[in-house]
C-alpha cells in the first residue's frame, strides 16, 4: 500500500496534464455572474431558482454534506423565510441516530448525502474546480475573470455533445468542458425541465447558470459578508496608512532638512 | 545589551528602583526600544517588522482556529467547513491564517534577498544570518505541517510526496518515513502528530526570533551604505543614528499598514488564490490528484528537487561513484536541502571586503540574476515536468549553486568596488542635504 501510494503519486506527477488539456477538452466558458468582482453580490432570486434546480434535478444523485437547511434563510443567501425553510427541510427523510430511524428533516439538519456512489458531493464543488488556471499556470485568468468554479459547473452542464460510448460496462457521455472529454454523468438538464414560479427562462443554459450560482453560494456562503467587511477594513487601513505617512514625515523632517 | 554606546536607563521612582534591583525588565524594554538605529535605513528594512507582526498574527489566529478544529482523519475536513460556515467570523479567521502563511513567506523572501544584496550576512552578523536560516527552515516545516491539517486532497497527497523525500534516503529512508508518518502511510496518526508539531513549531520560531533580534541588537543593524556606526562616543553615535522609538517604529508601522492593506485586499477579493482548488475535496487515499503541487513558497526548491533526473551527468557520476547508493531521487533531496545550506554558508563564501552590494558594480548583475533565477525556478516548480523543457530548471538550479559556491568567492577577488561613504552620516546627508534648508 505504502510503496504503491508513493508510486502512484510519482506517476501522477510525471504523467499529469499529458491528457488533460492537450486535446482541446476542458474548455470552460466564461459565463458572467452577478457575484463576480470585488463588489459582486449574489442574486437572491437566482439562488432560489438554483435551489429549485438542485432539488428537482441534482439531488436525485448528489448531496450537500456540509450545508444545513437553516442556512437557506441566512442573510446573503437564498434568504427563504422561516416557514419556507421548515417546509423545505420536511421533504427530506433524515436519519436520526437517537431514533435509529429516519424522520422528516428539520432546519438544523444538513442536506442528505448523495444517493449514487459515483456522484461527488456538491457542497464545495464551486471552490474545488478552479476552471481558469491559465495562462502558464499563473492563475491570471482567475484574477481577471473571477473565481472559475461556477463557470466550470455551468460549462459541464451545457457542454454535452449528445455522443456516448460504452467502456468496461459503463456509459460515458462526451462533454467539451470535462478534462478527459468523456464524463460518467448523463446530461442532467433538458429544456423546460424545471418550471420556475416567476416565469424565468428555463432553457438548459439558464438553468445551468442558476444552479452554478446556487452551488457557489453553498461553497462560499459568507461571500457577501467577506466582501463587505473586506472593503471596510481596506478603506480603514488606507486611511490609517495616510495618517501614519504624515506622522512619519513630520517626525523625520527636522533630521532630513537640517539648518546648518 | 547593545554594543553601541547610548543613554542608559535610570530607574526614577521608588518602585522602579525596587524592581530594577530584582528584575531589570524595564531596562531590557528601554534598551530594546531606544536602540540607536542607522539613520540611513531604506524601505527594504521594513520587512522585519512585517515578519514579527505576521508571526503574532499567525499564532493568534491559529490558537482561535484550534478551538474549533478537530484533528481526526474522519472529522478534520468537516471541522474546517464548520469554521467557515458556523463559527462567528470563522471565515475571516481561517482566510487570514491561510493567507497569512503567504504573507509570511513573501516577507521572508524579500527580507532574505535584502540581506543578500546589502551583505547583511557578513561579519560580524554571521550568527544573525544563521539564526535567520534556522527560522526560515522552521517556517517551511510549519507551513507544510499546517497545509496538511485541513485534510483535503492536496493536504494528503502533499504529505505523501514530501514525506516520501525522506524515504529516498538510502538504508534508513523507509524506516524513517514510517516513523515520521506513524505508520505505513499517511493516516490519522500522521494528522495527529502534524497537528501537535504545527502548534509547537511557531513557539520555537518565536524563541529563535528573539535570539535573532538579540544578535543584531548586539552587532547593530546593517544599513544600505554597509559601513558601521561610529562608536567612539555618544556624540558620534548620535550623528549616525536615531533611536528606534519613535523614528523607526512610526516608519515601520506606516509600511506595515500599507502591506496589510494589500493583504486585506487579497482576502476581500480572492482568498483562495494562493491555495489549490483540490484542497476543497476531502482527502481520498484511493484517488490521486492529476497534478500534485506544493504551496507556492516551496516551489523554487521543489523545482531544484525535480531538476536532477537520472539522465543528468552529475547524477550519473554521483550514482557511479557511490556504487548506486545515491540515485536520482536521493540526489534531488540532497540538492534541495543543499540549496538552502549553501545560502546559510554565504558569510564564509563571500570574499568581498565591501559589504553593501550598492557599491559593487559586478555583484549587482549577478544578484539580480539570482532574483530572476528564483522566480523562474518557482514557476518551473508549479509546472508539470512533462510540459517543461528539462533544461530550464536544470540551468536554474545550477545557477543557484554557482552563485553561492563560485560567483560569491570569485567576485570578491576580481571585482573593483566603488568607495562607499565613509560614515552613515555622510550617506544620509548625501540623500537629504541637497534639498534647501528652510
Amino acid at each position: 500500500m505504502f510503496k504503491k501510494t508513493i508510486l502512484s503519486a510519482l506517476v501522477a506527477v510525471g504523467l499529469s496534464s499529458t491528457g488533460a488539456f492537450a486535446s482541446g477538452h476542458g474548455h470552460v466558458e466564461d459565463f458572467s455572474f452577478s457575484f463576480e468582482g470585488p463588489f459582486g453580490v449574489y442574486d437572491k432570486a437566482q439562488l432560489q431558482r438554483g435551489l429549485q434546480v438542485y432539488t428537482e434535478v441534482c439531488a436525485a444523485c448528489h448531496g450537500l454534506e456540509y450545508v444545513a437547511f437553516r442556512t437557506l434563510g441566512d442573510e446573503g443567501g437564498p434568504e427563504l423565510s422561516e416557514d419556507q425553510v421548515k417546509a423545505y427541510a420536511k421533504q427530506f427523510d433524515i436519519y436520526d441516530p437517537e431514533l435509529d430511524d429516519t424522520r422528516p428533516g428539520k432546519p438544523v439538519d444538513k442536506f442528505p448525502l448523495g444517493t449514487y456512489d459515483g456522484a461527488p458531493d456538491l457542497s464545495l464543488m464551486a471552490k474545488a474546480r478552479a476552471g481558469f488556471h491559465g495562462p502558464m499556470g499563473l492563475g491570471i485568468n482567475q484574477i481577471v475573470k473571477g473565481m472559475g468554479g461556477p463557470e466550470y459547473i455551468a460549462s459541464i452542464l451545457t457542454g454535452f455533445t449528445g455522443e456516448e460510448k460504452e467502456e468496461a460496462g459503463k456509459t460515458f457521455y462526451e462533454n467539451h468542458a470535462f478534462s478527459t472529454g468523456w464524463i460518467a454523468m448523463p446530461p442532467p438538464l433538458s429544456d423546460e425541465q424545471v418550471e420556475f414560479a416567476d416565469g424565468s427562462p428555463n432553457d438548459v443554459e439558464s438553468m445551468a447558470k442558476d444552479v452554478a450560482a446556487f452551488l457557489m453560494w453553498t461553497a462560499e456562503p459568507k461571500m457577501m459578508a467577506r466582501k463587505e467587511t473586506g472593503f471596510y477594513v481596506f478603506v480603514f487601513l488606507v486611511f490609517f496608512a495616510a495618517l501614519l505617512y504624515l506622522s512619519n514625515k513630520m517626525l523625520w523632517a527636522p533630521h532630513k532638512h537640517k539648518e546648518d | 545589551m547593545s554594543g553601541i554606546p547610548h543613554d542608559k536607563y535610570e530607574p526614577k521612582t521608588g518602585f522602579e528602583k525596587w524592581l530594577h534591583e530584582r528584575l531589570p525588565v524595564v531596562e531590557l524594554v528601554y534598551n530594546t526600544l531606544m536602540i540607536p538605529t542607522p539613520k540611513n535605513l531604506n524601505w527594504w528594512w521594513i520587512w522585519g517588522i512585517v515578519l514579527a507582526f505576521t508571526l503574532v498574527l499567525q499564532i493568534i489566529t491559529g490558537i482561535v482556529l484550534v478551538m474549533h478544529y478537530t484533528p481526526n482523519a474522519d472529522l478534520a475536513f468537516a471541522s474546517v467547513e464548520h469554521i467557515m460556515r458556523d463559527v462567528n467570523g470563522g471565515w475571516a479567521i481561517r482566510y487570514t491564517h491561510a493567507n497569512g502563511a503567504s504573507l509570511f513567506f513573501i516577507a521572508v523572501y524579500i527580507h532574505i534577498f535584502r540581506g543578500l544584496y546589502y551583505g547583511s550576512y557578513k561579519a560580524p552578523r554571521e550568527v544573525t544570518w544563521i539564526i535567520g536560516m534556522l527560522i526560515y527552515l522552521a517556517m517551511m516545516a510549519t507551513g507544510f505541517l499546517g497545509y496538511v491539517l485541513p485534510w483535503g486532497q492536496m493536504s494528503f497527497w502533499g504529505a505523501t510526496v514530501i514525506t516520501g523525500l525522506f524515504g529516498a534516503i538510502p538504508f534508513i529512508g523507509e524506516g524513517l518515513q514510517a516513523w515520521l508518518l506513524g505508520g505505513p502511510s499517511v493516516d490519522n496518526a500522521t494528522l495527529n502528530r502534524f497537528f501537535s508539531l504545527h502548534y509547537l513549531l511557531p513557539f520555537v520560531i518565536l524563541g529563535l526570533v528573539i535570539v535573532h533580534i538579540w544578535a543584531f541588537h548586539t552587532t547593530g543593524n546593517n544599513n544600505p551604505a554597509g559601513v558601521e556606526v561610529r562608536r567612539g562616543s555618544k556624540e558620534e553615535v548620535k550623528k549616525d543614528t536615531l533611536p528606534f522609538w519613535p523614528y523607526f517604529v512610526v516608519k515601520d508601522l506606516f509600511a506595515l499598514v500599507v502591506v496589510l492593506a494589500v493583504f486585506v485586499a487579497v482576502i476581500w477579493t480572492m482568498p483562495n488564490y494562493f491555495g489549490e482548488p483540490d484542497n476543497y475535496i476531502p482527502a481520498n487515499p484511493l484517488s490521486t490528484p492529476a497534478h500534485i503541487v506544493p504551496e507556492w513558497y516551496y516551489l523554487p526548491f521543489y523545482a531544484i528537487l525535480r531538476a536532477f533526473t537520472a539522465d543528468v551527468w552529475v547524477v550519473q557520476a554521483a550514482s557511479f561513484l557511490t556504487g548506486g547508493i545515491v540515485d536520482a531521487k536521493f540526489f534531488g533531496v540532497i540538492a534541495m536541502f543543499g540549496a538552502i545550506f549553501v545560502m546559510a554558508l554565504a558569510p564564509w563564501l563571500d570574499t568581498s571586503k565591501t559589504r553593501s552590494g550598492a557599491y559593487r558594480p559586478m555583484f549587482k548583475w549577478w544578484f539580480w540574476l539570482l532574483v530572476i533565477d528564483f522566480v523562474v525556478l518557482a514557476w518551473c516548480g508549479s509546472q508539470s515536468p512533462a510540459d517543461l523543457p528539462q533544461a530550464i530548471p536544470l540551468i536554474g538550479a545550477t545557477y543557484w549553486f554557482a552563485y553561492f559556491l563560485v560567483i560569491l568567492p570569485v567576485l570578491g577577488l576580481v571585482e573593483k568596488p566603488k568607495t562607499p561613504p565613509a560614515t552613515i552620516e555622510e550617506d544620509f546627508e548625501a540623500h537629504y542635504s541637497s534639498k534647501p534648508a528652510e
